[in-house]
């Protein structure tokens, strides 16, 4: 039985790391140890040891691991790189998913594959949240603004809320705009006015 | 028919050649649209182009260069088809160390990195040092000096990989005393009151590739056509940007949101030269900050890639001979040569020179007996022959 692997995963955002452990946990029984601060980056690294590094591919601070990839004494350990001297279809499959992995040099192919597969598919999930998420937020803050503007227009012309909707939409429609977009320049001038 | 080419870049003003092709459509006048893809990292964009979700990249000058000497977490090789920029970093200090300096007599000059260097150092205080990544020439023009200073290796500073608009907020946490950054990083640690600027990297080295564009090994001799287009779109660009007339649009055009995203005077003081050193607001101009045109500045010199390769391989214990030669290699001065046939004749008959002879503009043998090299020496005065790189 091989020994388990130390993993790290550079992740600033908690629920997102945990998200990512648990379905590395599934692959294994391995250690697995979350960095989120990001100063001293690669001193600390090192100091863990590991046999494998996941950090975001969206994360400026992964520049800072290629100080791993020059640990270079032939005696000092983590020799990392990234994984496309192994396999480039995983490779490719990896940072369509926007994960970069620094690896030991040395780690064997078919016990780095399970780690790098449940990465991916943690990794498509949680950015399939985080766009989910934004959408919502997007919409209520869209849908919230556009009832600011009704309310100014019922106010200010003493029509009622379906008129005001109306009269926002033809407004959008003429314009070529949205009608959230026509709603918010509404909203931010009509201050000026009281 | 058009090409659609995806094309990487990191939001730096030193990108102006890519932007500046594509917002004024000088991509299209080749039959060429660059599709620009921003990056968040190098090490991000050197990957993106290793596997081929970008097709060209606006790279630091060492990072194909360590590629082809085996260093870093990349093993995919690549090659560069023009230079992007010449010099454009800025060398700077924490508030604490430049006021150590003033009170010694230190007169910040912003120009000669001799006296520079031997202000910071009589400080004799270990110095952490933040650079953008660990093959930049920010990097090789920080060891340079220092080295030429005659700096004992045990009191080397520690250098430490900071992206470049993290610089600031380093230096605010006092996680590092002094940076080599591209601007506009630097000015933008001068507006916050956490750095003041010591020296421009021409400083160093007067004619330094900064960024270069480079594409996948064996792309431009399978794509000809497309190379051709590529290469000649973006040296109109350049001569564009050569035009100082041209920088306050630059400016306004790299601070769209979709690019820099920053205010556009702050970009406009590397384009002018015209830099704010302190946070008191006294400035320095600098002639040449950055070049994109001028003397052949597009130019791949063999020689400077050498001169890179033998500096690499010193630091990490490679051989400096068969690095000089993959490192030339890397450096496709042939290709730029041959796609820019049609539109130019100002160019180099040789593709290698004797690095830092040059202390003036001087005339050069060019096809057309016109061209003048801008000077390329180096602070020490020091020479770089690359048919003898190890001396």
């Amino acid at each position: 039985m091989p020994k388990n692997l130390t993993i790290i995963i550079v992740e600033k955002d908690r629920d997102r790391a945990l998200q990512i452990v648990d379905g590395l946990k599934a692959s294994g029984d391995h250690t697995i140890t979350v960095i989120a601060e990001e100063s001293g980056l690669a001193r600390r690294i090192a100091a863990l040891d590991p046999d494998v590094v996941l950090i975001d591919m969206a994360n400026p601070s992964r520049d800072a691991l290629e100080e791993l990839a020059l640990a270079s004494g032939p005696m000092e350990r983590p020799v990392a790189m990234f994984v496309d001297r192994s396999d480039g279809a995983l490779t490719k499959a990896a940072i369509e998913a926007g994960v970069s992995a620094y690896v030991v040099n040395g780690l064997q192919q078919d016990r780095l594959t399970p780690i790098l597969d449940a990465a991916i598919t943690r990794f498509h999930m949680v950015s399939r949240m985080r766009t989910e998420l934004a959408a919502t937020r997007r919409a209520l803050e869209e849908r919230k603004t556009i009832d600011r503007a009704k309310g100014i227009l019922m106010k200010a012309r003493g029509i009622s809320e379906d008129e005001a909707y109306a009269l926002l939409r033809k407004a959008a429609m003429d314009q070529g705009s949205k009608l959230a977009e026509v709603a918010e320049a509404l909203v931010n001038t009509a201050g000026l006015l009281s | 028919m058009t090409y659609t080419l995806p094309t990487g870049y990191i939001p730096l003003t030193d990108a102006a050649p890519l932007v500046i092709a594509r917002a004024l459509g000088f991509d299209e006048e080749e039959g060429l649209h660059l599709d620009l893809h921003r990056a968040p990292s190098w090490s991000a964009l050197r990957d993106y182009l290793a596997l081929g979700r970008v097709e060209a990249a606006h790279l630091l000058a060492p990072l194909p260069i360590a590629t082809a000497l085996g260093l870093g977490g990349s093993a995919q090789p690549l090659e560069v088809l023009s230079v992007l920029s010449l010099n454009g970093n800025v060398i700077g200090v924490s508030p604490g160390l430049a006021q150590q300096m003033r009170r010694n007599g230190y007169r910040f000059d912003f120009k000669d990195a001799r006296t520079a260097g031997t202000a910071l150092l009589a400080l004799d205080q270990p110095l952490r040092v933040g650079v953008p990544f660990p093959f930049s020439m920010h990097a090789e023009l920080l060891f340079y000096w220092l080295e030429a200073l005659g700096l004992p290796a045990d009191k080397r500073p520690s250098i430490h990989t900071v992206p470049p608009p993290l610089m600031a907020e380093a230096m605010a946490k006092g996680e590092i005393d002094a940076f080599c950054v591209g601007e506009p990083w630097g000015t933008i640690s001068v507006e916050n009151g956490v750095g003041e600027l010591l020296l421009p990297g021409s400083a160093i080295w007067q004619s330094a590739p900064e960024k270069v564009l480079a594409t996948r090994h064996g792309w431009a001799d399978r794509h000809p056509d497309l190379a051709g287009r590529l290469i000649r779109c973006l040296w109109r660009a350049a001569r564009w940007l050569g035009n100082a007339q041209n920088m306050t649009t630059c400016a306004e055009i790299l601070s769209r949101p979709e690019y820099l995203g920053v205010s556009p005077d702050l970009i406009d003081r590397a384009l002018s030269g015209r830099l704010v050193i302190s946070p008191r607001g006294e400035t320095r101009q600098c002639d040449r900050f950055v070049a994109f045109f001028d003397g052949a500045a597009t130019f791949p010199w063999q020689s400077q890639a050498a001169w890179i390769g033998v500096q690499l391989a010193r630091r990490h214990g490679c051989d400096p001979v068969k690095s000089a030669q993959s490192a030339q290699a890397v450096f496709r001065a042939d290709l730029h040569r041959l796609h820019l046939a049609q539109v130019t004749r100002d160019l180099p008959g040789a593709s290698a020179k004797v690095e830092g002879t040059l202390t003036h503009p001087s005339a050069l043998g060019s096809e057309n007996g016109r061209l003048i090299l801008p000077p390329d020496s180096f602070f020490d005065g020091r020479i770089f022959d690359p048919s003898a790189p190890v001396r």
